[in-house]
């Protein structure tokens, strides 16, 4: 099997991997670097649930073919913060109950967290927008997108102590 | 699975591989539909040539009073141009409504033209706008209006195991012109189309001077509504003659019952209202 090298940054760590050149970035996060908060909800793009940031835009990892990483920034869930310290939006969607079953929530928290790095100060639309490719099957979006507002608005406040 | 992923970073280079490997590799832009034509084997490429590398057919820009925008252009980079908006309003709405956030993120413009499906969101408006592809192989260029590069359903003239489309050229819209996109579908995003329609209108003097109606799915690609197109031509702006122009569009569309897109029934109902709309819209973005 032709196996290639490819060289990205992930969640600001360099990364050097040798991989089939086939393979998609979901399964390259999920199987090779076993970064299993990323999940793999239909392989089609059509749920978003395998979301991830790669140079600062939002993507379906299951539809990016590894090699076209190469140089790339890409930042998962795992990266974005911690329980010692979560990052705002994981800290409101916890706080504002928009997480049921957890399926939906690592894709979703990557697109607020892309829409938001960008629009720090989003209105409704926008979230709406951002949010638009992730589908959950639970919650019926409107505690996230709450959460979204929410950890928008801390930000703003933090940002202008 | 293909085997091996090469990132060229010029034209040359890209068609040079597709030349030596003889049918064998296949230009990749985005790759959000051609990664699952691989997977359900519709394509079998041993090598994918991506071009979203090539600095040469990145980004958008103005020549005169064309639009030209890159094969590298995502959907999203189009719906956000200040130029695309301004020049081609159209196709920054239809861009702006394919697939989700994440798919526009990735998914190219010329790649929505050359996958060939009858209702491509940026195609639909392209074939409204009169717009061009530009497509290079080896040993020529040739420039092809997208109207007329489809042979059939979901087939496209232009081979990407050895030619690449590396532009599109746009008429940009000049004063007294204005454009619309209206949408039929399940959801706001992630949905397919039930009904595209895109319109570019010219006025002068409270009369239609010309306007180019398309609308899909409605057959094997985008379908002109040319007996709207012909009554508008000349004729007074009022509400009559755009209701009239609206039901002229069912002359030439023939949508079939689909489970997927809807009914026929309800989509000859609705394509009426969808044109009409649009050319309201585009009326009032020509007037201003």
């Amino acid at each position: 099997m032709n196996k290639k090298n490819v060289k990205f940054t992930l969640n600001g760590k360099p990364v050097t991997l040798t991989v089939s050149p086939s393979a998609t970035l979901l399964d390259i996060i999920r199987d090779e670097l076993k970064l299993t908060g990323t999940k793999k909800g239909c392989g089609k793009g059509e749920c978003g649930a395998c979301t991830v940031i790669m140079d600062g835009i939002a993507v379906n990892s299951c539809l990016v073919p590894i090699m076209k990483v190469a140089g790339c920034h890409v930042e998962t869930i795992e990266g974005i913060g911690n329980k010692e310290k979560p990052h705002p939006v994981q800290e409101a969607f916890m706080d504002l109950g928009a997480i049921q079953c957890g399926f939906c929530t690592p894709g979703m928290i990557m697109s607020s967290k892309a829409l938001l790095d960008k629009t720090p100060d989003p209105n409704r639309e926008q979230i709406r927008e951002a949010i638009s490719g992730n589908i959950c099957r639970c919650t019926g979006y409107v505690k996230i997108e709450a959460a979204v507002q929410a950890a928008a608005d801390k930000v703003k406040e933090e940002n202008s102590k | 699975m293909y085997i091996d992923y090469l990132t060229p970073e010029s034209v040359t280079d890209a068609l040079q591989i597709l030349q030596q490997q003889k049918g064998k590799a296949r230009i990749i832009a985005g790759g959000t539909d051609l990664l699952l034509d691989i997977e359900s084997k519709k394509h079998n490429p041993e090598i994918l040539v991506d071009i979203t590398r090539i600095p040469e057919i990145k980004g958008i820009r103005t020549e005169g009073n064309f639009l030209i925008i890159g094969a590298g252009v995502t959907h999203n980079e189009a719906a956000k141009s200040p130029l695309v908006n301004e020049k081609a309003q159209v196709l920054a709405e239809a861009s702006r409504s394919v697939g989700s956030l994440q798919i526009r993120n990735t998914a190219t413009v010329v790649g929505n033209v050359v996958n060939a499906q009858p209702a491509a969101d940026s195609a639909v408006a392209l074939v409204a706008l009169g717009a061009t592809a530009v497509i290079a192989s080896s040993d020529s260029t040739r420039e092809v209006p997208v109207e007329e590069l489809y042979a059939g359903v979901g087939k496209t003239k232009v081979n990407s195991n050895n030619e690449i489309v590396t532009n599109i050229i746009i008429p940009a819209l000049q004063p007294g012109e204005g454009s619309a996109f209206t949408r039929l579908a399940q959801r706001k995003a992630l949905a397919l189309p039930m009904l595209n329609v895109a319109v570019v209108v010219s006025i002068a003097e409270d009369k239609f001077q010309q306007a180019r109606i398309v609308m899909a799915p409605v057959g094997p690609q985008p379908v002109r509504a040319s007996d709207s197109e012909e009554l508008l031509k000349g004729a007074a702006i009022n509400e009559e003659t755009i209701q009239k122009a609206a039901e002229a569009a069912l002359n030439h569309a023939n949508p079939r019952n689909s489970t997927l897109r809807g009914s026929a029934e309800y989509r000859c109902a609705t394509l009426k209202v969808l044109v009409k709309r649009a050319l309201e819209t585009a009326v009032a973005r020509a007037r201003n």
